[in-house]
């Protein structure tokens, strides 16, 4: 039963690579996107967190469209970069990494807003008559104080990194060793004859997944909760 | 010397300050929402006042009409807020360095940490994070960490406000020192007198928004018309003496000042320690005439200098003594049948037993007063 074939260990290191990735760069542009929502007055903030919201809400064969669209060889984007620093999206394990980071990037933006608007902004201003400028302010009280939202979000995102599916097939497609995840391999093997009992061995590969990476969150938080508590 | 010009549209009033803070203690004194914090929060530029001016030692903080307005962490105020503001995520130790990070290098030697400690008492919570802490070792780490971040001037904002009277008593003697010994002007908020008794050099009363009386404690608490602005807290005169005798046989303590003598029940203190001692109005019994054959010990000569109808039927009465002044409360019939008016000499008699010993600080250059921290309901 657990003996693994190549194939489905190639699928199983690909989807862990996939959502790092994700996760990894996903990263700065969800801490910024929090930060302008949860500080940030402006027209437009609405929409904004609507656009942010959408992955979330739409399905994800749309979401996988409309990024075959913009950073297909041929679209906007994916020429762009191809062209200007020869990074390429279309069909590669990065396109897979970057329709997951897509994904995520809701869960990932809301847990660290969360956690951004529930910090006591008068430490903050404590910090600035201690002699604070802007940056230190936000490296040295922010920041720490934001901790555990942030790795709550990382790890929402890791999670629905190794289970997107439909954003991915449409925009990078189902190739072996390329962008063949886990959430693919287990969707061809059912399609194929005899494919059932390596469906089932991703299927528990993708539970234990998934639970360590909440398992490990939840001690994370507890820890850094109860170094804010005072412990 | 600080120089506070201010104006601000507050959601209840106009906020218009103006006071001059020098060495030493001011506090700004006043009910709750007199607007007292958003003129420490104008002074540490946490708020930005509409129009208005604040100079400290010669350097501009604020400016509107030249349009500067330097930020906060430029400003080199230390601030104690109400409620301490701890960083949670650090230890006692990194709390107190925090500033220091930021001080001008050459400025660092003006507060070593090892003193700071010392002062307020602290050596055994130095590992500790703000989250295990009580309230009052909490205000202590607060006071520190401002002081260490060597600042110009220090402001607090009801520092003891959150706590109770054991806490209170443990941190007065600390704000003492700080006091005599920091040798950095100190703008302190309160609304209770009893604190601003004990501690403040110069009192700055705010009454909606405006100042009504800026001077020396004495002069300003000696004057009766003030204390229905002041809010709900009882009436009382604050004497300068120093201890002059001990009477161990009657356990008595005989202190002078400019006015004569007062005997009070006996103090743990040195011959020649200064006081400060508040006399509350109530305690205080007037005559026309010199009484013989009363227990009452202290009988000082005075002249009614002022007569203020305060609530239904009493009255309060301001007076004269030598260089001091004491304030009586009695009924207005009282008033009227011992033909009271501005001039008339009179007899002040406080009862010994009415200065609570309890209440007499045995340190530093001031000392107390009356019995309970009297506050009044916000």
């Amino acid at each position: 039963m657990l003996d693994f074939s190549a194939a489905e260990m190639e699928a199983v290191r690909l989807s862990l690579r996939v959502a790092f990735w994700a996760m990894v760069g996903s990263l700065p542009f969800g801490l910024v996107t929090a930060m302008v929502l949860a500080r940030g007055r402006f027209w437009g903030k609405t929409l904004l967190d609507g656009v942010v919201h959408l992955p979330l809400v739409m399905p994800p064969v749309v979401t996988g469209y409309l990024l075959l669209l913009l950073f297909g060889r041929r679209g906007p984007l994916g020429r762009f970069l191809e062209e200007t620093f020869g990074i390429v999206f279309a069909f590669r394990w990065t396109g897979a990494a970057l329709a997951s980071a897509i994904m995520g990037f809701p869960l990932l933006v809301r847990a660290i807003r969360l956690s951004l608007e529930a910090i006591d902004r008068r430490l903050e201003e404590a910090a600035g008559t201690l002699g604070a400028r802007k940056l230190f302010v936000f490296a040295l009280v922010t920041l720490p104080l934001m901790a555990p939202g942030i790795v709550a979000g990382m790890v929402l995102s890791f999670a629905r990194s190794l289970g997107e599916f439909g954003a991915t097939i449409t925009f990078v497609s189902n190739i072996p060793g390329e962008t063949r995840t886990i959430a693919s391999a287990i969707y061809t093997l059912t399609q194929t004859p005899g494919g059932d009992v390596g469906a089932l061995r991703l299927t528990l590969v993708s539970i234990a997944l998934s639970l360590v990476a909440l398992l490990a969150a939840d001690l994370l938080a507890r820890r850094i909760d109860r170094r804010l508590s005072g412990d | 010397m600080l120089e506070v010009d201010i104006e601000h549209r507050l959601a209840d009033f106009l906020l218009d300050i103006h006071f001059r803070a020098g060495r030493g203690l001011t506090a700004l004194f006043g009910r709750s929402g007199a607007g007292k914090t958003s003129v420490v929060n104008a002074i540490a530029g946490l708020l930005r006042p509409r129009r208005g001016c604040i100079v400290m030692d010669g350097s501009v903080l604020l400016d509107t009409e030249r349009g500067i307005c330097v930020p906060t962490h430029r400003r080199r105020v230390g601030y104690v807020f109400q409620e301490g503001r701890l960083f949670p995520h650090l230890t006692v130790r990194q709390n107190l360095l925090f500033g220091r990070w930021f001080a001008p290098a050459r400025e660092r030697r003006a507060a070593s940490l090892d003193d700071v400690v010392d002062l307020l008492g602290m050596a055994a919570l130095l590992d500790r994070r703000p989250g295990r802490l009580s309230g009052g070792e909490k205000q202590r780490v607060a006071i520190g960490r401002a002081l260490l971040a060597s600042p110009q001037l220090l402001l607090m904002d009801e520092p003891l406000a959150s706590l109770d009277a054991r806490r209170k008593d443990e941190i007065l003697p600390y704000l003492e020192r700080l006091r005599d010994e920091a040798r950095v002007p100190i703008v302190y908020v309160s609304h209770s007198i009893a604190e601003v008794t004990r501690l403040a050099t110069t009192i700055v009363l705010i009454s909606a928004g405006r100042v009504h009386a800026v001077g020396p404690v004495r002069e300003v608490m000696g004057r009766a018309e003030l204390y229905p602005l002041a809010g709900r807290f009882e009436a009382g005169a604050v004497l300068a003496v120093r201890i002059t005798a001990h009477d161990p046989r009657w356990s008595l303590t005989q202190l002078t000042g400019d006015f004569g003598k007062l005997t009070v029940p006996h103090l743990d203190a040195p011959i020649g320690t200064p006081l400060r001692v508040r006399i509350r109005a109530r305690d205080v019994i007037l005559a026309v005439a010199r009484l013989t054959g009363i227990s009452a010990l202290n009988v000082l000569a005075a002249e009614v200098e002022r007569l203020v109808p305060i609530e239904e039927g009493a009255l309060e009465v301001q007076l004269r003594l030598g260089g001091e002044r004491l304030l009586a409360r009695i009924t207005r019939r009282s008033g009227e049948a011992l033909g009271l008016a501005v001039g008339r000499r009179v007899f002040a008699l406080i009862k010994t037993v009415a200065i609570d010993r309890r209440s007499l600080s045995r340190q530093g250059e001031t000392a107390d007063l009356d019995d309970e921290i009297e506050t009044f309901d916000s």
